[in-house]
């Protein structure tokens, strides 16, 4: 048998967590991507199961009977083993618009000056390397991205804003992001996307999906507006990059 | 329809929940106290997920355009229909341009009121609960008329049937959680031992506690949370999350309520009293 890279624990009396190493890491995410895709292909067939993948961990969850949180967590390592030809699961590569304009921009000034750098070259640096989608929460439909580069890092805000806009995008430590809706929040902002990653009348509501990647393009005031009108009514069409070539 | 004329302090519609969509970052939402409205749908012979109206502390005003049969569960309420107090736990026959009253709750937070068939409010990714921005409100509005089926003739099998009280018990079942085990000895001293303090942060997402436990530096990666999971931020609050609860965190989540203990959470009010009952896993 091979060894099984995941711990389990359980989550209470009706979930079951599995953790795999502590790390932001692709390979991590992709194993659980694909360990999911499989659990709800072969095994977790009764309706109702959520699997609930961020970073390096899975949780599972049954809201439609009782879980037996003991005997699943018996059976997982065997599952995973069973495991045949562990194919990555298929992810997409999305470009997203964000304009940096001043306007919507109300720390970028101050963040291109405290990581010695000109806004241009934040925006350049921002811009450059795709950023891998490591789960979906806090918000519907909020991003967490990893693969931010070392010159960007800085802490978050000393105060956080009481009122953040929907589509602000955000830079704090490790992390980069879109707000969904408008919200408090300690990121500062440096931009704006104009377009929704959250409809909830459409199925699925989110475009994104944990492990796709995600690559922001700097847009001009005029294309905001465009895009943004594009997006309230529903014709925005969400623009697919390469995936593989440009890792 | 249901048209509110005064919507109360916090009155929102809930069902049993949105589930299938907590890895987008969907909250579940639905009853807080799932009991009390389970309840309410039960004696209206109506389906489990039949919505109905969420009234927490201040209830609403409403007007009934359509004959429909009615129901109030959960905390006891002021309650009157066209000048006709109303008994808690029993069904009524409402007559077309019926008008209800009511006032504060006499204990607990939370009252169902349900009718027979459900409230027909839009339909969002499979739930009718109440949660913006998924719902374009997160409450009921002044004015807003929300459809519901008449119905005239309905014999209940059931009349009334006796009050629960057990939201009361101060006592919260709790498993450990998955960070339960980083917790030091100076913690867990207090974590059972002593009792703690509703907060005024409390609303259908979390329900803060006072006082706090002595600060940690328990460092995890942001992972999966669920309705029910007790949180500790670095400077030692205990957040208890609830149905509205966001679907991920970063703080350690080291315990897990079961699910009458989320209920008994849901009647619980500013100053109320909590405490934790250490269970071990089964």
């Amino acid at each position: 048998m091979s060894k099984i890279p995941f711990v389990t624990k359980p989550f209470g009396p009706d979930a079951v967590l599995l953790e795999w190493p502590k790390k932001v890491d692709t390979d991590i995410l992709m194993d659980i991507l694909g360990f999911r895709e499989y659990l709800l292909k072969k095994h977790l067939l009764e309706p109702g199961w959520e699997l609930i993948p961020v970073y390096h961990s899975l949780t599972l969850i049954n809201r439609m009977k009782e879980v037996n949180v003991a005997e699943l967590i018996g059976v997982l390592p065997k599952w995973y083993a069973q495991r045949k030809g562990k194919r990555s699961p298929r992810t997409r590569h999305w470009v997203l618009p964000v304009c940096y304009d001043t306007e919507f921009a109300p720390d970028l000034e101050e963040v291109s000056e405290r990581l010695g750098m000109a806004p241009e070259e934040l925006i350049e640096a921002h811009t450059a390397q795709p950023y891998r989608v490591y789960g979906i929460g806090f918000l519907p439909g909020f991003l967490y991205l990893g693969g931010i580069p070392e010159r960007l890092k800085l802490t978050r805000r000393d105060e956080p804003r009481l009122h953040v806009a929907a589509g602000s995008v955000g830079l704090a430590g490790e992390q980069t992001g879109i707000y969904p809706q408008t919200s408090p929040g300690g990121w500062h902002i440096i931009g704006s996307c104009p377009v929704p990653l959250f409809v909830p009348e459409k199925n699925p509501p989110c475009v994104v999906a944990p492990g796709d990647q995600i690559r922001f393009r700097a847009i001009s005031r005029a294309e905001y507006d465009l895009h943004k009108i594009e997006g309230e009514i529903g014709i925005y069409k969400y623009k697919r990059g390469q995936s593989r070539a440009e890792n | 329809m249901l048209k509110i004329n005064n919507p109360g302090f916090y009155t929102s519609i809930q069902d049993l929940g949105r589930f299938g969509y907590r890895h987008l970052g969907v909250p579940v939402s639905g009853a807080l106290h799932l009991k009390a409205f389970k309840r309410a749908n039960a004696l209206l012979e109506n389906d489990p997920n039949d919505a109905a109206l969420e009234i927490t502390m201040t209830g609403p005003d409403l007007e009934f355009t359509e004959p429909t049969i009615m129901v109030l569960c959960g905390a006891p309420l002021e309650a009157s229909m066209d000048g006709v107090t109303l008994e808690m736990n029993q069904v009524y026959q409402v007559p077309a341009g019926a008008l209800f009253k009511s006032g504060h709750v006499r204990e607990g937070l939370r009252t169902y009121l349900a009718i027979k068939g459900g409230l027909k409010s839009e339909l969002k990714l499979g739930s009718r609960s109440q949660f913006y921005p998924i719902t374009l409100s997160g409450t009921v509005k002044k004015n807003s008329l929300i459809p519901y089926d008449p119905y005239a003739d309905f014999s209940p099998k059931l009349l009334k049937i006796s009050p629960s009280k057990s939201f009361g018990d101060k006592a919260l079942i709790a498993y450990p959680g998955p960070e339960y085990e980083y917790l030091e000895e100076k913690h867990l001293n207090e974590l059972f031992n002593k009792d703690f303090k509703i907060s005024k942060n409390h609303n259908r997402m979390a329900c803060q506690l006072e006082p706090t436990l002595p600060a940690h530096t328990i460092r995890m990666i942001t992972s999966a949370t669920l309705p029910g999971t007790v949180q500790i931020t670095p400077s030692g609050r205990l957040i208890i999350l609830l149905r509205d609860g966001q679907t991920t965190g970063g703080y350690p989540r080291i315990l897990q309520l079961d699910g009458d203990s989320l209920d008994r959470v849901g009647q619980k009010q500013f100053g109320d009293i909590v405490c934790f009952e250490k269970i071990k896993q089964p």
